[in-house]
Order: structure tokens, then C-alpha cells, then sequence
């Protein structure tokens, strides 16, 4: 076990996927010479050369366009998003066209690529560079939606969605590039669909994710100086949903507080809440409740914005909600 | 170019044909509720299809738009399986579940039929990028409308292509309207070719109701990429004799108009250039139609006593694991 931040973790999957499989290769913006606007993409020009690590113009609808037409007939692209906020530009590439052709062909045609790039908020971008994508997506059949929150995570996970044989979006964090963990010695893979157990407790369960798993992690650890054992739920992908897991930790706790930091107003949060609500009802011992973000675009402001995202006190208030406490 | 045989000619006139009467014979099921949906009829545009699909190896690429029944025929798809996905029946190409302007066919490398005006562009761009990445000398043909130059995937597209020495040849097929917008107003350029300009790609025009000079001037720009390296839009003039879709109320242009461009009605254009050059007879005609018909009743029958497609495969096809 090695302990490596969450870039390096993402630079690694790449490496060995590329290195693994010829067909693989990465396109987008900054991707190859600048090193990744983000250096996730670090050194890849240099191992695989511009063919397999290619400049893209900034064009993203044009670029995603090509990720699917060269993954329909054999090729496994890996199309970056310098952020997922301008994947709004190939929305009608990913919606439309990605996510529909396999169903359109009869099953005659996949599209086995990866859609990546950082999303959520981070620090001051404002409203057009702080925003959680995966609502945009997760609606959609077709479509697999990832949104790991360690370094462990990222690597095992993203290097699953590369062998996928469909269309995966894939979305990072801003501010989990330089979040170290431990990350497994050599090759492993996280399976699509497969939550984990981020924190095993008993009295209340706290499904989060991406960025919001590290503040449910700080929340437990003081809750538990409290005498509050909270278990805290990393569903890692959202589609496919692990909604077993969730499900059978609420039936242990009995109480559920569900984390996202997006607005809420049809955020994740009303499906997750929904499923715990019909399939776990009975066990409930108080209504779901939700932390989301505010419904309001992502302020400038540093106060604002900090106002704007969930905050561990708002979280460790619901939780004591649930409790009644 | 090489000069074509008259057994080549012949299979042209004949492809041509079979567009024309698969697709009176699909407005006839529309009419009869047979084919649901929204049915965009190709007659008018045929030697297009026609003449830029016939300079293709098997092992090349064909992406179109949703009015692509004609592209789907000269790429060689059995028009039984068209009619039957027309139908809504399990033996359709895409099982029933593309329709009329979603057709697909893997084994004759055919990308479909793609609804979203211009969104198959860059789609093509992509399997164009795939022969280059895998050291191919295949080529992509891709054919939009004339609306689908101002959308902005068409820009981007032809942008990469030209950026990255792709081979592709972009047909646009300029019908003069988007549904029922005259491309005069749409654009202030009317010379749609001209647009390659700006990618520093060739731009020809050619007369698509004449099948011999679309496949003379498709045949140079696919050589040009095969060989070269070298991506070019070409801008085919036609026209469509029949509305944008089967819900059209024409008060966009006259019956005169129409009346005046069914004069150089590509099909009849082709069977009388071939009679004059004494490659085929008055006899040789009807043989070629009775012919078609039967090809087309074929497809009706075999449509017909396809099967709907099980409620089960609502769900199949989603994802590939569930395919």
C-alpha cells in the first residue's frame, strides 16, 4: 500500500490502462503538453505520445462527438473535461447520442468511453465553474455515472470505466486532487455499482459522496466523541446505484441522512431519499433528511459560497434531527 | 474516375430505383398507419445517396441524418429489415427500436440515421479518426441537410478534421430548405461548399440530381482522403419532391417550384441519359421495375409477418451487460 494524492491515483489508472490497451487514449483540453490543467494527465505526453494523448481545440461538443464515433466503431477514448461544467457544451453528444445508440442500434453498437473531468464546487469559481454535474446526468439510461471520493477510489474505479463497454461519466473533484490515501500495489479494479462502508456505526446512517464523504467522515469522528456511532455510506457510483448497501445499513440504523453538495431541488438526494422511503419505510425511525446544497447558483463570495455548500455543523444537525437529540 | 460498365450503370438506375419505389410504397403504409412516427422521405435526392455511396469499399464508413432511408439501400442494408424497422417489428435492423430515422447496421458499417440536426457530424469525424488512429485507409462518408451548416457541431467538426488531416468527406446535401426555411434564410453565404473555406479544406459543388457527376466528384474527394489524407465538404444542389416530413403544409414554396425541379428528376435524368447512350431498352426499364416491385412487396411481406418486439427488450439494450 502506497500512499499517493487522488491526481496521482487518477495518473496512474490512465498510465496503466493506456499502457494495458492500445486502443485506450485520452483527448481534451491542455490534456498533452500544459500537463492537464489540473496535472492529471502528467507525463502522459511523454510515455504515449501525441497520438494516444491529444490537444483538442476547445470544442467540446466537437471532441465528445469524435469520442463517440471513433468508440462506435472499436476505439476506448477517454475524453477529458477541463471542468464538467463545460460538458453543458456536448450535453447533446453525451444525451442524445452517446447514451442512446446502443438502445437506437438494437444493441448493434456500443459506446465504450470515458467522459472525465473535476465537477462540484470548489474554491471561489462562481456560479459557471462550481456546480455538481451528476444531476444533469444520472437521469439518463444509457449512461453510468461515477463520483469517487478517495484515492483508492478514483484509481480502482476509473480504471473499471475504461474496460466498460459503455459511456461513463466520470466525475472528479477540484478539491480532492490533492487528498492523499492509501491506493493497493499494482492492478486493481473497483466494480461499477458497488458502494462501501466508509465508516461503520450503528445509530444513523449518512449516504455522501465526492467531497461530501470527507466532510461525513469529520462529522462521525466528532459525533462519536459525542456517543453518536454514525456509518457513513459511499454509494461511489450513482448509476448503477448500490442501493442494496444503503438499504441494508438503514435497516441496521434506522435512520438516514442523505449528503450532496448540488442544489437540492431534484438533487440525488429525492432518489436516494425515495428508495430508502418505499423499500426500507418500516424501518425508519425518523423521516430521511437531506443536506444539500442551497438552491441558488454558486456565489462569488466567500461567505456566500461557504453558505451555499453543506457544512459539517448543518450536517451534524440533521443528524441529531434523525436522533431527536 | 474510371468509366463504368454498363452492368455498373444498370445496378446505379436500379438502386436509384429502389429507392424511389421503397419509399412510395413506405408513404402508402404511413398512409395506411402501418409506419407511425415521423416518415422524412428522400425522393427527389437519390442520385446523392446514389452516386457518392457506389465509390465506397465495403470496409468504409456511412453516417447519415434521420432522412436516410436512401443512404441505408445504397449502402447495400436489405430492405426487408428496413421496412420491418419501419414497422416497428422485431426483424427490423435495429429490432423496432430506431425507427425510420434511426437506422443501423453494423455489417454493412452503416452509423446510422441520426436525428439531431448535425449531431452525426461529429460522430463521423470520430470513426474517421479511428481509421487514422488504427493506420487505415478507410473513409468516412457523412451526409446532413443544408440546415445542419449553421449548427455549431458542424464548425467544430470540420475544424478537427481539417486540424487533424481526417478522412472524411462531409456531403451536404442542399435540398434549399431546412424543413421549411429557405436556406436563404438561414445563412447569408448561399454557396454552402464555401464554408470548407474556412478549415482550409477542399469545397466543390456538383449538380446531385445528375448520379454520374455526384459519384465523379465523391470519387476524387474520397481518393483525396484515402490517399492523402485530405477531408473535403462537398455540397450537393437537390432538391425534395416531397415535404420535409409526411406533416408538411408546404406554404413555403409553391407548387410551381415543385413542379419545375420534378423536371430534373434525378431518376428520370439517369433513365434517359442511359436509353439516349443505348446502354438499356424500353424493355430493359420494365424489367428493372418489375423487379424492384417485387423487392419492394418483399419487403412489405416480409415486414408484415414480422413479429412486435417483446415487451421484455423494453429494457434490454440500455446498458451492454444487459444486452
Amino acid at each position: 500500500m502506497a500512499i499517493i494524492t487522488y491526481r496521482e491515483a487518477l495518473n496512474q489508472a490512465l498510465r496503466e490502462e493506456m499502457r494495458r490497451d492500445p486502443r485506450v487514449f485520452l483527448m481534451g483540453e491542455e490534456v498533452g503538453l500544459y500537463q492537464g490543467a489540473y496535472k492529471v494527465s502528467q507525463g502522459l505526453l511523454e510515455e504515449f505520445g501525441p497520438k494516444r494523448v491529444i490537444d483538442t481545440p476547445i470544442s467540446e461538443a466537437g471532441f465528445t462527438g469524435v469520442g463517440i464515433g471513433a468508440a462506435m466503431v472499436g476505439l476506448r477514448p477517454i475524453v477529458e473535461m477541463m471542468t464538467f461544467n463545460f460538458a453543458l457544451v456536448a450535453i447533446d453528444q453525451i444525451v442524445n447520442q452517446a447514451a442512446k445508440i446502443l438502445y437506437m442500434s438494437g444493441g448493434q453498437y456500443n459506446v465504450p468511453m470515458v467522459i472525465r473531468g473535476p465537477g462540484g464546487p470548489a474554491h471561489q469559481l462562481a456560479a459557471q465553474h462550481s456546480q455538481s454535474m451528476e444531476s444533469y446526468f444520472y437521469h439518463v439510461p444509457g449512461l453510468k455515472i461515477v463520483r469517487p471520493g478517495t484515492p483508492k477510489d478514483a484509481k480502482g474505479l476509473l480504471k473499471s470505466a475504461i474496460r466498460d463497454d459503455d459511456p461513463v461519466i466520470f466525475i472528479e473533484s477540484e478539491l480532492l486532487y490533492g487528498t492523499k490515501g492509501e491506493v493497493p500495489d499494482g492492478d486493481y479494479t473497483i466494480p461499477l455499482g458497488v458502494g462501501d462502508i466508509k465508516r461503520e456505526g450503528r445509530d444513523v446512517t449518512i449516504v455522501a459522496y465526492s467531497t461530501m464523504l470527507l466532510l461525513a467522515l469529520q462529522a462521525a469522528e466528532e459525533l462519536e466523541k459525542e456517543g453518536i456511532s454514525v456509518e457513513v455510506v459511499d454509494p461511489r457510483t450513482l448509476r448503477p446505484l448500490d442501493t442494496e448497501l444503503i438499504l441494508e445499513s438503514v435497516k441496521k440504523t434506522n435512520r438516514a441522512v442523505v449528503m450532496e453538495s448540488g442544489a437540492g431541488f431534484g438533487g440525488i438526494g429525492t432518489v436516494i431519499g425515495e428508495i430508502i422511503s418505499e423499500q426500507a419505510f418500516d424501518y425508519l425511525d425518523a423521516p430521511v433528511e437531506r443536506v444539500t446544497g442551497a438552491n441558488a447558483p454558486t456565489p462569488y463570495a466567500k461567505n456566500l459560497e461557504r453558505a451555499k455548500i453543506p457544512s459539517k455543523e448543518r450536517l451534524i444537525a440533521a443528524v441529531k434531527k434523525v436522533l431527536a437529540v | 474516375m474510371q468509366k463504368l460498365e454498363r452492368k455498373e450503370l444498370v445496378d446505379l438506375l436500379r438502386q436509384m430505383l429502389l429507392m424511389r419505389r421503397f419509399e412510395e410504397k413506405c408513404a402508402e403504409m404511413y398512409a395506411m398507419g402501418k409506419i407511425g412516427g415521423f416518415l422524412h422521405l428522400y425522393i427527389g435526392q437519390e442520385a446523392v445517396a446514389a452516386g457518392a455511396i457506389s465509390v465506397l469499399r465495403p470496409d468504409d464508413y456511412v453516417i447519415a441524418s434521420y432522412r436516410e432511408h436512401g443512404h441505408a439501400l445504397a449502402r447495400g442494408c436489405d430492405p426487408r429489415k428496413i421496412m420491418a424497422e419501419l414497422f416497428g417489428r422485431a426483424d427490423g435492423l435495429c429490432k423496432g427500436k430506431g425507427g425510420s430515422m434511426h437506422l443501423f447496421d453494423k455489417t454493412h458499417n452503416f452509423l446510422g440515421g441520426h436525428a439531431i440536426v448535425a449531431g452525426q457530424i461529429p460522430i463521423g469525424t470520430g470513426a474517421a479518426f479511428a481509421s487514422q488512429y488504427e493506420g487505415k485507409d478507410q473513409v468516412t462518408l457523412c451526409f446532413f441537410g443544408d440546415a445542419a451548416v449553421n449548427q455549431g457541431v458542424f464548425h467544430e467538426a470540420l475544424n478537427l478534421a481539417a486540424l487533424w488531416h481526417l478522412p472524411i468527406v462531409y456531403i451536404c446535401e442542399n435540398n434549399r430548405y431546412g424543413m421549411g426555411t429557405a436556406v436563404e434564410r438561414a445563412t447569408p453565404v448561399r454557396e454552402l461548399y464555401r464554408r470548407a473555406e474556412a478549415y482550409g479544406m477542399p469545397g466543390e459543388t456538383v449538380d446531385g440530381m445528375d448520379v454520374l457527376a455526384v459519384r465523379e466528384c465523391v470519387g476524387s474527394a474520397v481518393e483525396r482522403a484515402r490517399r492523402e489524407r485530405i477531408p473535403s465538404l462537398i455540397e450537393a444542389k437537390t432538391y425534395r419532391f416531397r415535404g420535409h416530413s409526411m406533416a408538411d403544409p408546404g406554404t413555403y414554396r409553391t407548387k410551381e417550384e415543385i413542379e419545375r425541379e420534378k423536371q430534373r428528376d434525378p431518376l428520370v435524368l439517369f433513365r434517359d441519359y442511359l436509353t439516349a447512350e443505348a446502354m438499356i431498352k424500353e424493355s430493359d426499364w420494365k424489367v428493372l421495375e418489375k423487379e424492384i416491385r417485387v423487392t419492394v412487396e418483399e419487403a412489405v411481406r416480409y415486414a408484415d409477418a414480422s413479429a412486435e418486439p417483446p415487451v421484455e427488450w423494453l429494457c434490454t439494450d440500455v446498458y451492454v451487460s444487459e444486452r
